[in-house]
C-alpha cells in the first residue's frame, strides 16, 4: 500500500489547533429534523441497492449514498452512477495535494474567523431551502469539483449555514448513532490502527529518525491500553512535522477509506472537555464544494448538540482521521497528567518498541533498494573443469626504454587484426601531427596524453588476442627506470615474459647496463621461468646475422646465468615498425642469405607451456586497480587472480583493510562471467565496500582463509645491489610499501643454502642473505610471496618471504 | 636559539646557560629552571580549600622529555628541585618550553663536550636555511619542511587513482587533475606565502609527476592572479626521486641539482657525508663500520683518528636518559676529538640522514686505515668485548 500523501499529513498537523476557531461559528446551526416514515422505508431500501450495485469496486459511505438517492428521488441508477464518477473524482483530487498545503497556509494567516461571516450565521432563511428546486443534474459534475478553491474564507458562512440539517443529515445521524451502539464492541481499534500503520509506516518511521526523540519527550504515558503505544507512536511525529516538507510525497491511499470511517475517531467519551459547538456544512455546501477535503476535523459525537451527516463520507473523513488527538488521546492525555511518575516505565517499552520496529523498516528498505547478490553457488573447480577451456596464458613485456616494446605489441595486435584498419589509420594521422609518425603503432597501447605526449610507456597496458591454440594477454609494461613499479606490477601478473631487445648499434649495449638486464633479472626473480627473446629492430641493421648471432650469445650467457635455464629461452629476430616475423616470416628478399626459418614470434608464444594453476588454494587476488567501472559498478577492481576461484555473489575479504565486500559481477577479458579461477586476470564488481577501503596492492582473500597483515618479516634474498640496514621500498604486485632493512641475519650459500656467515655487515651483491625487514605500515602478505626490494630508484633485491 | 646569560666552567663543566629559544630544537637536561604556571591548592585554617592559579619561576630535575614536532613544544617533565613558598620539594611538574620563551639549563652532573658543542651549534645564528620539499608520485605525497635542525613530514597526501585501462582513460586523467589540486590546496594551507623571504620549494618525483604539478600549480598561479604563488614559481626546483615515500628524499638532497643550491647547509653536509659512508661500505674494504661495539672497538685501535677519520654518531645516543648510556658515547665523541684527533659528526635523528644512520644503529664511522672481523666476536654476545681484543676467526 502506498503511504500517506503529503498534505494528508500536513493538514494532521495543523488541524488541532486552529479549525476550532471558525468552526465555532456554525455552532448554533443544524437541528433536528425527520423524514417521513415511508421516506424512511424508501431510503433503507434504496441505500441497499446501491450498495450492492456499487459492490465493493467503490468504498461510499452510507451518508453519501443516501444523499445520493435523496437527491434522484430514489432512482438507483443514477444515484450509482453518480457516486461512481463522484468517487473518481475525489481520489483525482486527492493527489493534486499541493493546493491544500497553499490553502493550509492561508489559513494559518487567519487564525480567527473574519468578522464578516458573522452576518451570515442567523440567515433566515437556509441555503438549501432557498436553492431547493435548482436542477442539480444540470451542474456539470466536473464543475463542481473546481470549487475546492474556495475555502480561502472561512467555510460555511455563505454556503453551510442551514439552521438546521437535513432531512437527509438527520437519517445518517440517526444511522450512525445506532452503528456505533453496536459496532463499537465488534469493530476492534485496533482493525483499523494498523490498517492504517502499514502503509504509513515507512514514511512515519523515517519521519521518527529525527522526530523520535522529541516525540518521545511528549509523549503521554499511556493508559496501558494495547492500542495505546501504536496509536501513540504513530501520531506524535505527525503533530511536529512541518507541512511544506512532505509536498513530494506519493497520492493517498484510495483503499483505506472504507475503514477509517468506523475508527477510534467517534469513539464515545464521558468526559470530553472541548464544547464540541461546530456544525458541518450543509447539503447545499457539500453539494456546491463537492469533494471537499478541507473538512473539519471529526470530532466526538455524543457531546454534541447537533449530528453530524457527513461524517461517513469517506472522501470527508479520511483526510484528517488522526489529525489531533482522538477523543481517547485528549482524555488521556489529561489523565496522564495526574499520573505521570507512574506511567515511565510504559513509556520507555513504547519508546523501544519503535526504536525496533524503526531499525526494522530501515533495514529491509535498504534491502530492497540493493537487492543481494545470489550466488549461483557453483562448484567452480567443476565448472572449470567442464568448459574445457582453451588455453590461456599472460605475458608481460618487458625490456630497455625505447626499444620498441609498445611499437611491438601494436603491430601484432594490428596484423591479428584484434585492431581495425580505420583505428590504427586515425592514430598515424594524429601522431603524424605532432611529428611522432614511428610512435603509431605504440599508440595503440600507449594511450594517455601524457604517454603520447612524451613518447614514453608510463603504465602497464593491458590487451587481449587469440591464436588457434591460445587466448593471450598482453601486458605491456613500460621500460623507463621510473616506471620500474609499474613494471613489477605488470610482471607479477604474467605467466611469461616476451624480452624485446633493440638489435641496433649502441643500444643492446646500453640496453644491457640498464632495464634490459634489471627486467630480466626481475621476471625472474618473480618466478618467470619461460622468456621468448624478441630481437627487435631487424630492418636497422638489414637483418644481419652476425648482430643477431652475437646478441644471442650475450643474452644467453647472461640469461643463463640469472638461473634461467636456456630450454627456457627463445629468440626471435623480429622487426616491429615493418611486422616482418611478428606472426608471418618476412617477404623473401627481407633476410640476406635466408639465414633464419625458425618460428615467428607468434608461434613462439604459441608454443608456451600452460601455467599450473593454483585453483585448490585459498583464494588470493592481488588488486592491481580500483576504479569506477561504469554506472552500475560503482566499484570495481582488477587484478590477476593468484590462487583459488571465486563465483558472482561471493564475500570476499579485503586486506589490509579487513572489510568485507560481495561480488557483484566477474569479467574476464571484457566479458561477464559467472566464476573465475587461479591464473585468470579478472575485473571484479563489488558491492557493499568503499572505496576508501581499497588501495593498489590490496590483496582480496576469502573470508574464511584470510591473510594475515604482516608488520615484519624474514626474507630470503637475492641481492642485486649491496645490502645494509637501511631504508627501501617494498613491492609486491601494485603493492609499494616503504619499510628497512632492520637486521642482516646471515649470508647463505647460492647452491646449499647454508649459513655461510652469520650476522654479515653487508650483503655483496649476487649473494643471498637472509634478512628481517620491517614496514612502516602492516601489510597482506603471506609466506611464501614473492617480494622486490628497491632504494633510490635501482632494485637492490628480490626474495621470498620466508616466515612472517 | 639566543644566549642570553652563561656561566659554565668548562674545565669541570659546572655552570648554566640562560637560553632563548628560537628553534624548535633543544634538548635541555638534568636542572631546568622556566616560568610556569602552576595551580597552587591552598588550604587556610578553617578547613577551606582556595585553589589559585600563579606564574612563578621553576627549577626541576629533568626526568624524561617529550618533543611535539607539529607544535614545536618541549614538554619536560620532572621533580622540582627547588622548594618555594608554593611548591613543595619533590612534586612533579611538566614544563612545556616553547619559541620565544626564556629558561635556564644546569647540567647536574656538569658540562659535557657534547652538551657544550650542541649549545654553541644552536646559538649559531649565521645561516638557516629552511627549504619545503614534497617528494610525490602517482597519487601520493609527502611534504615535507627540511630545516637546519630537521625534517618534519608536515602531511601525507594520497589520492587513489585508477590506472590506465581500456576506455577508462577518463578516470585515470580526472582523478590525476583531482590529485594535484588536493595537493596544491594542502601545500598552500603550509606554506606562509606572506613571509619574505619566501622559502625555496622542491618538488620530486619519479617520472614526470612533479614536471606536470610544476606545470599545473603555474597554470593555477596565473589563472587565478594569485600573485604570491606566482613569487613562488621561480623558486621552484625540480628533482628526480625514485618514489613518492619520505625516505627518498635523502636522494633528492644528495642529488646535485639540489647540493648545488643548498650546499653548505647542515644538513646538505650530513647528506654527502653519510654517501660517502656508504660508497665505502659498498667497497666493502674494512674501512667503514657501523654498529655500536664495532664503532668502540675501531675507536679503541686508533683507526678513527687524523687524517680522514670521521665518527657519525646521531644525536639520539645523546638524549639518553640514561647516564651511563650518555657518558659511554660521550666519552666516545671525546676519545675521538680529543685523542684521536679524528672528526665527530653529530647528525639530528630527526633529519634523513640521522634516519639512514639510525637503522645502522646510530654510530658509524669512516676509518683511516681498514680493519677486518671487528664484529666477529658478536657470536659470543660481548664477551670479549671489554678488551677490544681481536678475533682470528677467518671467514
Amino acid at each position: 500500500m502506498p503511504p500517506k500523501s503529503g498534505h494528508q499529513r500536513v493538514k494532521q498537523l495543523g488541524y488541532d489547533g486552529d479549525d476550532l476557531y471558525y468552526d465555532d461559528d456554525y455552532s448554533d446551526e443544524g437541528g433536528g429534523d425527520g423524514l417521513s416514515p415511508e421516506d424512511k422505508e424508501q431510503m433503507r431500501q434504496g441505500t441497499i441497492q446501491v450498495k450492492a450495485a456499487l459492490a465493493s469496486s467503490i468504498s461510499v459511505s452510507d451518508a453519501e449514498i443516501q444523499e445520493a438517492l435523496w437527491h434522484y428521488y430514489y432512482d438507483i441508477d443514477k444515484s450509482v452512477t453518480y457516486l461512481k464518477s463522484k468517487s473518481a473524482k475525489v481520489e483525482e483530487k486527492k493527489s493534486s495535494g499541493k493546493l491544500d498545503i497553499l490553502i493550509f497556509g492561508l489559513k494559518k494567516l487567519f487564525p480567527y474567523p473574519i468578522p464578516r461571516q458573522s452576518s451570515y450565521k442567523h440567515v433566515a432563511v437556509s441555503a438549501a431551502e432557498f436553492f431547493n428546486d435548482t436542477p442539480w443534474l444540470n451542474v456539470p459534475i466536473h464543475r463542481r469539483g473546481e470549487i475546492i478553491v474556495e475555502p480561502l474564507y472561512p467555510r460555511g458562512g455563505l454556503l453551510g449555514g442551514s439552521s438546521k440539517p437535513s432531512k437527509l443529515a438527520a437519517l445518517a445521524a440517526a444511522r450512525k448513532r445506532k452503528q456505533r451502539e453496536d459496532g463499537v464492541a465488534s469493530v476492534p481499534d485496533n482493525a483499523d490502527t494498523s490498517h492504517d500503520k502499514e502503509p504509513d509506516r515507512a514514511v512515519a518511521l523515517l519521519d521518527r529518525l529525527s522526530l523520535k526523540d522529541r516525540a518521545k519527550e511528549k509523549a503521554p504515558p499511556s493508559l496501558g491500553s494495547s492500542e495505546q503505544p501504536e496509536e501513540l507512536s504513530k501520531k506524535k511525529p505527525r503533530q511536529t512535522r512541518y507541512p511544506v516538507r512532505r509536498k513530494k510525497s506519493p497520492s493517498p491511499p484510495p483503499v483505506q477509506r472504507r475503514e477509517e470511517p468506523s475508527g477510534p475517531i467517534p469513539e464515545p467519551s464521558a468526559a470530553i472537555e472541548i464544547p464540541d459547538l461546530r456544525a458541518p456544512p450543509s447539503t447545499f455546501a457539500a453539494a456546491m464544494i463537492g469533494a471537499n477535503r478541507m473538512e473539519p476535523q471529526p470530532r466526538p459525537l455524543r457531546g454534541s448538540m447537533f449530528s453530524l451527516p457527513y461524517i461517513h463520507n469517506g472522501w470527508f473523513t479520511n483526510a484528517n482521521a488522526f489529525a489531533g488527538p482522538s477523543p481517547d488521546d485528549i482524555v488521556m492525555n489529561a489523565q496522564a497528567k495526574g499520573q505521570k511518575s507512574k506511567k515511565v516505565p510504559s513509556k520507555q517499552v513504547n519508546g523501544g518498541k519503535s526504536t525496533n520496529k524503526l531499525t526494522e523498516s530501515v533495514s529491509s528498505l535498504t534491502i530492497e533498494e540493493a537487492p543481494k547478490v545470489k550466488s549461483k553457488n557453483l562448484n567452480v573447480l567443476q565448472e572449470f573443469e567442464k568448459s574445457n577451456m582453451k588455453k590461456t596464458a599472460s605475458f608481460v613485456v618487458i625490456g630497455h626504454v625505447d626499444h620498441g616494446k609498445s611499437t611491438l605489441m601494436g603491430r601484432l595486435l594490428y596484423d591479428l587484426k584484434v585492431i581495425d584498419q580505420r583505428s590504427v589509420d586515425k592514430l598515424r594521422k594524429e601522431a603524424e601531427t605532432i611529428g611522432k609518425s614511428s610512435f603509431a603503432l605504440a599508440w595503440v597501447m600507449d594511450q594517455t596524453s601524457e604517454e603520447r605526449s612524451r613518447g614514453v610507456t608510463v603504465d602497464i597496458a593491458t590487451n587481449y588476442f587469440e591464436t588457434e591454440k591460445t587466448r593471450f594477454t598482453i601486458l605491456d609494461a613500460p621500460g623507463h627506470q621510473d616506471f620500474i613499479p609499474n613494471m613489477i606490477a605488470g610482471a607479477s601478473q604474467a605467466d611469461f615474459a616476451v624480452l624485446v631487445i633493440d638489435a641496433g648499434t649502441n643500444s643492446f649495449e646500453s640496453g644491457l647496463k640498464g632495464q634490459t638486464k634489471e627486467h630480466a633479472l626481475l621476471v625472474r626473480s618473480m618466478g618467470v621461468q619461460r622468456l621468448v627473446i624478441a630481437v627487435n629492430k631487424m630492418d636497422t641493421i638489414s637483418w644481419s646475422k652476425a648482430r643477431y648471432d652475437e646478441i644471442s650469445q650475450q643474452m644467453t650467457a647472461f640469461l643463463t646465468a640469472a638461473s634461467f635455464s636456456p630450454k627456457n629461452l627463445a629468440f626471435i629476430p623480429c622487426a616491429g615498425l615493418t611486422g616482418d616475423n611478428i606472426i608471418r616470416p618476412p617477404p623473401d628478399g627481407t633476410i640476406p642469405g635466408n639465414w633464419y626459418s625458425g618460428p615467428t614470434l607468434v608461434e613462439a608464444l604459441d608454443a608456451s607451456e600452460p601455467a599450473k594453476r593454483a585453483l585448490s588454494l585459498p583464494l588470493r587476488l592481488t588488486v592491481a586497480d580500483v576504479f569506477r567501472g561504469g554506472v552500475m559498478n560503482p566499484l570495481s577492481v582488477s587484478g590477476r587472480l593468484d590462487a583459488g576461484s571465486l563465483q558472482v555473489g561471493d564475500t570476499v575479504l579485503a586486506m589490509p583493510a579487513n572489510e568485507t565486500a560481495t561480488i557483484k559481477g566477474i569479467e574476464v577479458e571484457g566479458e561477464p562471467v559467472d566464476w573465475a579461477v587461479a591464473g585468470q586476470i579478472t575485473t571484479l564488481h563489488l558491492a557493499d565496500i568503499d572505496a576508501v577501503h581499497l588501495r593498489l596492492g590490496d590483496i582480496v582473500c576469502s573470508p574464511a582463509a584470510p591473510i594475515k597483515n604482516v608488520k615484519s618479516f624474514q626474507a630470503k634474498i637475492l641481492a642485486f645491489e649491496h645490502v645494509v640496514p637501511m631504508s627501501v621500498d617494498v613491492f609486491r604486485g601494485r603493492m609499494n610499501a616503504p619499510a628497512k632493512v632492520t637486521k642482516l641475519v646471515a649470508v647463505l650459500s647460492k647452491q646449499s643454502g647454508e649459513v655461510e656467515k652469520k650476522r654479515p655487515r653487508i650483503v655483496q651483491p649476487g649473494s643471498v642473505a637472509r634478512v628481517v625487514v620491517e614496514m612502516e605500515r602492516e601489510m597482506p602478505l603471506d609466506s611464501g610471496t614473492r617480494i622486490v626490494l628497491r632504494a633510490d630508484g635501482a632494485t637492490v633485491a628480490a626474495g621470498l618471504l620466508e616466515s612472517v | 636559539m639566543r644566549l642570553l646569560k652563561q656561566q659554565i666552567e668548562l674545565k669541570d663543566g659546572s655552570g648554566f646557560a640562560t637560553l632563548l629559544p628560537e628553534e624548535p630544537e633543544d634538548m635541555p637536561n638534568d636542572l631546568l629552571r622556566a616560568r610556569a604556571m602552576r595551580r597552587v591548592t591552598k588550604e587556610s585554617d578553617s578547613g577551606s580549600v582556595a585553589s589559585t592559579r600563579i606564574a612563578l619561576d621553576l627549577t626541576i630535575r629533568v626526568t624524561s622529555t617529550d618533543f611535539d614536532v607539529g607544535s614545536g613544544q618541549l614538554h619536560v617533565a620532572g621533580k622540582v628541585a627547588a622548594e618555594s613558598e608554593h611548591v613543595k620539594l619533590g612534586s612533579y611538574h611538566t614544563l612545556d618550553l616553547e619559541l620565544q620563551r626564556k629558561f635556564t639549563i644546569e647540567k647536574a652532573d656538569g658540562w659535557d663536550s657534547v652538551a657544550v658543542e650542541m649549545l654553541r651549534e644552536a646559538l649559531d645564528a649565521t645561516k638557516r636555511a629552511e627549504v619545503w620539499a614534497v617528494v610525490m608520485q602517482d597519487g601520493l605525497a609527502n611534504i615535507c619542511l627540511i630545516t637546519e635542525h630537521q625534517t618534519i613530514l608536515r602531511q601525507r597526501v594520497e589520492v587513489p587513482i585508477p590506472r590506465k585501462r581500456k576506455g577508462g582513460l577518463d578516470g585515470h586523467e580526472k582523478a590525476l587533475e583531482k590529485f594535484f589540486s588536493t595537493l596544491l590546496s594542502t601545500l598552500l594551507r603550509h606554506i606562509d606565502l606572506t613571509v619574505t623571504p619566501l622559502k625555496p620549494l622542491l618538488l620530486a618525483s619519479p617520472g614526470f609527476t612533479a614536471n606536470s604539478f610544476l606545470t599545473y600549480l603555474r597554470n593555477y598561479a596565473t589563472t587565478n592572479n594569485n600573485k604570491p604563488l606566482l613569487a613562488l614559481v621561480p623558486l621552484i626546483l625540480v628533482a628526480h626521486s625514485s618514489s613518492g615515500h619520505q625516505h627518498a628524499l635523502a636522494e633528492v638532497l644528495s642529488s646535485p641539482a639540489v647540493l648545488s643550491k643548498l650546499a653548505d647547509t647542515k644538513y646538505a653536509r650530513e647528506t654527502a657525508l653519510m654517501d660517502r659512508f656508504f660508497a665505502l661500505l659498498r667497497q666493502d674494504d674494512g674501512r667503514a663500520w657501523y654498529g655500536p661495539r664495532e664503532v668502540e672497538r675501531a675507536v679503541e685501535k686508533g683507526a678513527v683518528g687524523r687524517g680522514g677519520g670521521v665518527l657519525l654518531i646521531s644525536n639520539a645516543l645523546f638524549r639518553a636518559q640514561n647516564v651511563e648510556e650518555r657518558k659511554r658515547w660521550v666519552g666516545l665523541v671525546d676519545r675521538v676529538r680529543e685523542v684521536e684527533g679524528g672528526e665527530v659528526r653529530v647528525l639530528s635523528s630527526l633529519h634523513e640522514s640521522g634516519k639512514r644512520l639510525e637503522s645502522l644503529g646510530n654510530v658509524a664511522a669512516i676509518l683511516t686505515f681498514p680493519l677486518e672481523d671487528l664484529d666477529e666476536e658478536n657470536e659470543e654476545e660481548g664477551g670479549g668485548e671489554a678488551q677490544g681484543q681481536q678475533n682470528d676467526m677467518q671467514i
